[in-house]
């Protein structure tokens, strides 16, 4: 649990220097349709992610993604796979 | 709720775009004159955005041959290969594709687009991996989405960042396939490609490089960035496209590897789609023998680039980190770009404006391409039309040097 949080603290680190300052941003927050960013900023915002937890985030798993939380537990399972 | 209620907000954008005119997504051309010329809404223009690289769209042989097969094989083919059967000028053009490359087998497309579609989605296999450019062209993406293998993208034009990449998978099972382009159409850049062959063997992975904007552009021969870069060996295929250097329509690929050709009946956007018809075939192939017989082509484009580039670069501009016949001119913002591509139209000067998600880091470009036929003086013509646009715009400060000859040397090239 400890890790997943973790996990989603540092997504909502990288996606808050993406956005505007001040918009919210929570677990339950929709990527894409909440922060306003289009596909190219989305998978520039995987990149980031992927260098930070040492990861391959492949861009289909990425389509059945929406908030944040999804993010989390997709990475969180990735880094399992990875270790 | 309306079916095209998630369209809301180009609905948005397109409205913003006609506000004040012309909406440059929807230019109307009256006519096309020349490769270099063309008229829209009964107003001459000088065409600076049509990736007509080599000029060949007019070229009196090209036509001649099209004509002559239209009359003699009709309008089209109404149909695919596999149902209606090859023609002698597939089956020949192929031929020619293959030898003009030196490589053992050619297949071509009905489109470009096309091409990537059936390549990448019929290679890339369920257990497979596709390490993609960071900016690849939309047919890039796309035919990763039509196959079932994993899709990774790797930063732009970084050979290392690819290399990590790749060791992220460490013993996975399955082929790992890396995309890249010759020239980026957006910024006019080049791929590493050296550097990317490297990771290529040492990986042991396969090779796709996507030579739409740099065949007859670039190479000795004008075979492209792989010839340029001296890595055909390295790369197990070309993809390209009849719609660029050759002036007409359709796409290609070439491979040496065994087992190519049966992609004829396991590439689905090759299969079940109508074969070109034989009077555009005709056009490419007299497109192609041209390129063949006639260096001077590519050495006019490039030298032709490079004036534009220098020019632009020397008035100030903020523009790609190289100089190639594909010029992008970064502006600071969405709305000064609209802005500066109507005024352009107005002064007489017609290209691409390009605007995210289409480009790369967010940016608004004017994207310009020269070819082979564009005169010295006509370039000059465009390089003074954009700086008037510039200084009334504020992107330019003080009036440009005038314009004496392409000095690259003189250019400061910004670090990639």
């Amino acid at each position: 649990m400890q890790q997943l949080d973790s996990v989603r603290a540092q997504i909502i680190e990288v996606l808050a220097r993406m956005i505007q300052p001040g918009i919210p941003i929570s677990g339950g927050t929709r990527i894409a349709r909440d922060l306003g960013l289009d596909s190219v900023a989305i998978m520039d915002f995987v990149m980031e992610l992927e260098e930070r937890f040492d990861i391959l985030i492949p861009l289909d798993q990425i389509a059945d993604v929406e908030t944040v939380r999804d993010l989390s537990n997709a990475i969180e399972a990735l880094v399992k796979d990875a270790s | 709720m309306s079916i095209f209620a998630k369209f809301e907000d180009i609905r948005q954008t397109l409205a913003g775009l006609s506000e004040s005119g012309q909406n440059p997504l929807d230019v109307r051309f009256d006519e096309i004159r020349s490769p270099v010329e063309g008229v829209v809404d009964g107003r001459r223009v000088l065409l600076f955005g049509t990736s007509n690289y080599l000029g060949l769209t007019f070229d009196a042989d090209c036509v001649e041959a099209g004509v002559h097969m239209l009359r003699q094989s009709g309008t089209g083919t109404t149909g695919s290969r596999i149902a209606n059967g090859t023609y002698a000028g597939h089956a020949s053009l192929e031929k020619q594709l293959a030898q003009f490359y030196n490589k053992r087998s050619a297949m071509v497309f009905s489109t470009g687009y096309q091409a990537n579609l059936g390549l990448i989605s019929a290679l890339a296999g369920r257990e497979d991996h596709l390490f993609i450019d960071a900016d690849s062209h939309a047919s890039i993406y796309d035919a990763c989405r039509l196959s079932s293998a994993e899709i990774i993208r790797f930063r732009h034009n970084d050979a290392d960042d690819l290399a990590r990449r790749i060791a992220r998978l460490k013993g996975k099972p399955g082929c790992r396939i890396i995309v890249t382009e010759g020239i980026y159409s957006m910024l006019g850049d080049t791929a590493p490609l050296r550097e990317i062959a490297a990771v290529k063997r040492e990986t042991n992975s396969y090779l796709i490089v996507d030579e739409a904007h740099s065949m007859g552009v670039l190479g000795a021969r004008g075979r492209g960035l792989c010839e340029a870069a001296d890595v055909e060996a390295d790369v197990d295929f070309v993809v390209g496209t009849f719609s660029k250097s050759l002036g007409a329509m359709g796409g290609f690929a070439i491979s040496d590897l065994e087992g190519f050709d049966l992609l004829r009946v396991a590439a689905r956007p090759y299969m079940f789609t109508a074969s070109l018809p034989p009077s555009i075939i005709a056009t490419v192939s007299a497109a192609l023998m041209r390129i063949s017989q006639d260096a001077a082509l590519g050495m006019r484009v490039r030298a032709n680039g490079l004036r534009l580039y220098t020019g632009l670069a020397q008035a100030g501009f903020s523009l790609g980190p190289q100089p190639n016949p594909v010029v992008a001119v970064k502006m600071p913002d969405r709305e000064t770009a609209v802005e500066f591509w109507k005024q352009l139209l107005a002064e007489g000067v017609y290209l691409n404006l390009a605007l995210p998600p289409a480009t790369p880091g967010s940016l608004a470009l004017l994207r310009s391409s020269v070819n082979a036929l564009h005169t010295d003086e006509q370039i000059d013509c465009a390089i003074a039309a954009l700086c008037r646009v510039g200084l009334r715009l504020g992107i330019l400060e003080k009036p440009a040097a005038r314009i004496t000859a392409p000095q690259a040397e003189k250019i400061a090239l910004p670090a990639e």
